[in-house]
């Protein structure tokens, strides 16, 4: 019998007294999160109530007592309370018809209703802006012209605007939760309460609804910090009403001081009652659902009974197609409609259409470097947050060390960190200020910020797909004579390859389309596709921004027409 | 020559919720070459965690362990050899197969570890296949073979390096009971083979009847006893014993005055003989099969409380004092419902009454 013919260079975490291949990940995960993670937030609270080394609350307190910067604090509760709430009843409400009642052509219908999920919203804002503003929407003239009104009849420069244009980005989030757990849920609970003799309706009130209170509550909170932290929608369709919420206070502030420190501080400041707003946002929340969650969703997926709507079929199809017209191919049509016409306030007719927009766009470098930019920038950060997100997932899940829970909880806080706020973040940090590194300008500041905002979901994405890798999987390579680092390189990330490459873009797509962090961070030469058709707008170019988003949205359908048909068929995990 | 050596192999546990767990309690054990061992007892019983301690999945909160003669674990001198260097060839309940690699890569991987050159590994797994009869499967892929043969598969992955010690962890628990005993003959088959020392981890005492020479019965982290089957079941050292092979039945009964009465009968004597140094209170344990049920007056006069027809013997629940004894005979002894009749009990073993404390024990390990 063979024996110790390796000398063993890394014991599993049984023998502690070398460094092992287990310790060193933990010890370089935590390193990396403080870097990434810790170092900026550390900077916002810090320069919040310090000035020059010594404490000084008095920026605070008055920024806290200004009334404009607590009216837009009062908007953004606001906007957030309506969206939430409409948003998770519209959602629940076409998951149920989707997923349980016989509406004719769901396929189509469930593809149409992930679409704004991949749209950027501040795109929608924009199209929207063209169609409904109060003085020289389109859709607004043409009704005063054909009703001969007096005045405009919709102004979607408002609150409510806001409101419904968020709403229809933000949905989906609960939409696709709750059609997953309905998928997901064993149809026999349900018919167990029709031979109990319940009702349909007393079924769904009873017995589904409940059931599928784990994904409502999940997908409510995510339009609950998305919309809270939300920058494009309300910048785009607020700012020339004066409506401000947080973020975009925020973005004022600092653009309106013109990157002075002075406005940065004042930003942060802003951005701990932000941060505040979302922290006991969510506090309630939870006090709020707590009521219970099941876990009696069970993975294997079997055919429910579908509830026939009868006389409801045809008007319920109406409603949900008319819903898919307002919030998908309105907003899709009119930017690619803009994008065409030769200047701005012509009526869309055909003779006024010209592809001359495209060719400027296409002229000018900006935008190339920004597409360039943007590219760099996405698939940098999705490769480094694949790489350490699994890293971080491996650490938790199967080390295990003392501190787990801290490490969890750090690589998932950015999450719940507005964009706006983890910029100023990052620009407080790696300015100079800092170890007098200076990234104050360059693309790297973009990626940094970018790594902690989407490290999370690189490490849910492989958290879950280790969490399906059997411990005896890598035993046994152990027991074949494999060491921890083959068993690790050859079974366990053979397996877990898949979860890594959707996490991959699962950074990569929101990451093209970015505008929030962006916005306040970037230099001269540093613009991201998003930022440049942001500007394109702002400086009144309105066609080429058009025509400029027309381009993005392809980019984006292409790249998702790609993952979908590399994800399609996979082996693993 | 002693294979496995255990010495004072102990591991303990912290649970937050229920304190310090002994999950194995001073273990000793020596496996000779060649043997095929069982270890057999209830979850929780610490034969799975012994099992890993052999293998180097865990670490020993005390004692050592040696393989083949050479110390692989010794808790004192802080050694430990990595799994990866004990030289076994192990197989999981859950098989453990590896989906990503066809059954060829899989069987493959060991050697792959070793360096082995190509002609090499191709001959060893074709000559392992061969006795696993995984031949012509070699290109396919785990995902779409039956439980059976990719529980061959990881047989297959276990003997292609021809270890000296095979661990075998629970290996038919995920198989249906007709391929659960033939598998069972191919284990034994390949052991005739290729000449390894079998650890077998089970909680299906017929399975580990039929499999081993010797076996380990434990429970709540200690040994219980260690014997060939047979003599497990004739002499059983103690009541879990008795009760954990094959059927039991158990009598409660108070020696007094020179004779042996059952509870909540103290005027009616069993007629048992003595043993030396019989407490008061004892409880005697016998096999349903074993006790003779007649017509006649010999024996303890009752009646017949309940008839089971089984498929090869009949079984009657019988009150004897306030108890009810358990007792199967053939079908020809036939007793209708409430006919009165005798029961005998054939040379039982006796064991001491019970130990409440060690039932809470078990009620609390069985949480964890």
């Amino acid at each position: 019998m063979k024996f110790g013919v390796r000398k063993n260079k890394d014991l599993a975490a049984i023998d502690g007294r070398r460094i092992s291949l287990d310790g060193a990940m933990t010890v370089l995960s935590f390193v990396l999160l403080v870097i990434i993670v810790v170092i900026p937030v550390f900077m916002i609270i810090y320069h919040a109530f310090f000035y020059e080394g010594h404490f000084s609350p008095e920026l605070f307190t008055s920024q806290l007592l200004d009334p404009g910067n607590l009216a837009s604090m009062w908007n953004t509760i606001q906007i957030a309370f309506w969206v939430t709430l409409f948003g998770t009843i519209m959602g629940v409400f076409y998951a149920w018809l989707l997923g349980r009642s016989d509406i004719p052509a769901k396929g189509l219908m469930r593809a149409l209703f992930n679409i704004p999920y991949m749209f950027p919203p501040f795109l929608g804002a924009m199209a929207w802006d063209l169609l409904l503003n109060g003085r020289s929407g389109y859709l607004n003239r043409w009704l005063v012209d054909t009703f001969n009104l007096s005045g405009a009849p919709f102004n979607i420069n408002s609150l409510g605007g806001i409101v419904f244009v968020e709403l229809s980005y933000y949905f989906p989030f609960v939409f696709m939760q709750v059609v997953s757990a309905l998928e997901r849920m064993d149809p026999t609970l349900e018919e167990c309460a029709r031979i109990a003799g319940a009702k349909q309706l007393t079924v769904i009130r009873k017995i589904t609804l409940p059931l599928v209170l784990p994904a409502i509550s999940a997908g409510a909170l995510l339009i609950l910090i998305s919309s809270l932290a939300h920058f494009g929608v309300p910048s785009i369709l607020g700012f020339s009403q004066g409506i401000y919420t947080l973020p975009t206070k925020i973005y004022a502030t600092i653009s309106r001081s013109g990157g002075s420190f002075e406005g940065i501080r004042q930003g942060a400041a802003l951005s701990i009652m932000l941060v505040v707003v979302v922290a006991v946002a969510l506090i309630i929340q939870k006090k709020v659902l707590s009521a219970g969650s099941y876990d009696i969703i069970k993975g294997k997926s079997m055919r429910p009974t579908l509830i026939k709507l009868r006389g409801a079929r045809i008007p319920l199809f109406i409603l949900a197609v008319t819903t898919l017209v307002l919030i998908v191919i309105v907003p899709l049509v009119m930017i690619f409609l803009v994008g065409l016409v030769r200047a701005y306030g012509l009526p869309l007719i055909p003779e006024n259409f010209t592809l001359n927009n495209y060719v400027k766009v296409f002229e000018s470098s900006g935008t190339f470097d920004s597409i360039k930019n943007s590219l760099f920038v996405s698939i940098s950060a999705g490769v480094v947050c694949m790489f350490l997100g699994t890293l971080i997932a491996y650490v938790v899940q199967k080390i295990k060390p003392r501190g787990k829970g801290v490490l969890e909880v750090l690589s998932v806080l950015p999450y719940s960190i507005p964009g706006t706020v983890l910029a100023i973040g990052v620009i407080l940090a790696w300015s100079g200020g800092l170890f007098g590194i200076s990234l104050y300008n360059t693309i790297w500041i973009i990626l940094v910020a970018y790594l902690a905002r989407y490290l999370s979901f690189s490490m849910k994405s492989s958290s879950a797909a280790l969490l399906q890798v059997h411990p005896s999987l890598e035993e046994a390579a152990r027991t074949c004579g494999a060491s921890h680092t083959e068993s690790l390189k050859d079974i366990t990330l053979p397996l877990i390859r898949p979860a890594m490459v959707s996490g991959f873009f699962l950074i990569f797509l929101p990451a093209m389309r970015e505008v929030t962090t962006s916005v306040l961070l970037y230099g001269p030469y540093t613009r991201t596709l998003g930022v440049q058709i942001y500007s394109l707008r702002d400086a009144g170019m309105m066609p080429q921004a058009a025509a400029l988003g027309s381009v993005a949205i392809l980019l984006i359908i292409v790249c998702n027409t790609i993952v979908t048909q590399i994800t399609k068929d996979r082996k693993g995990v | 020559m002693d294979q496995i050596v255990l010495r004072h192999v102990t591991k303990r546990f912290t649970t937050k919720t229920l304190g310090d767990i002994v999950a194995v309690d001073d273990f000793n054990l020596n496996v000779q070459e060649g043997e095929c061992f069982s270890f057999l007892g209830p979850s929780g019983c610490g034969k799975s965690t012994t099992l890993r301690m052999i293998a180097g999945f865990e670490d020993l909160s005390e004692g050592e362990i040696e393989l083949c003669g050479r110390p692989v674990s010794v808790k004192s001198k802080n050694l430990y050899v990595p799994p990866e260097d004990r030289g076994l060839g192990m197989v999981f309940q859950a098989f453990a197969v590896w989906p990503h690699m066809n059954v060829f890569e899989n069987v493959a991987f060991p050697l792959r570890i070793q360096k082995m050159n190509r002609a090499d590994i191709d001959k060893k797994v074709a000559d392992a296949l061969r006795h696993t009869n995984l031949t012509g499967l070699e290109k396919v892929y785990p995902s779409d073979l039956s439980g059976g043969q990719q529980q061959r598969i990881a047989l297959a992955r276990a003997i292609v390096t021809q270890p000296k010690v095979m661990l075998l962890d629970e290996p038919l628990s995920n198989l249906d009971p007709k391929l659960r005993e033939s598998m069972r003959f191919e284990i034994k088959e390949l052991q005739r083979k290729f000449n390894f020392t079998i650890i077998f981890v089970t909680h299906d005492q017929s399975e580990a009847m039929a499999i081993s020479d010797r076996m380990m019965v434990c429970d709540m982290g200690r040994i219980m006893q260690i014997d060939t089957p047979e003599n497990l079941y004739n002499k059983p050292v103690n009541r879990f014993v008795h009760s954990f092979l094959g059927e039991s039945t158990f009598l409660n009964v108070v020696v007094k005055d020179g004779q042996v009465y059952a509870e909540g009968d103290l005027e009616h004597p069993l007629g048992l003989d003595i043993p030396d140094g019989a407490a008061e209170k004892m409880v005697v344990a016998t096999r349903p099969n074993s006790i003779e049920l007649t017509g006649g007056s010999d024996g303890y006069r009752t009646h017949v409380e309940k008839r089971i027809f089984l498929t090869d013997r009949t079984e009657y629940l019988v009150p004897v004092g306030g108890q009810m004894l358990k007792v199967q005979t053939p079908h020809r002894i036939s007793f209708a419902e409430g006919e009165s009749c005798c029961v005998k009990l054939e040379s039982p073993m006796w064991y001491p009454a019970e130990d409440e404390q060690a039932e809470k024990e078990r009620l609390r390990r069985q949480l964890i």
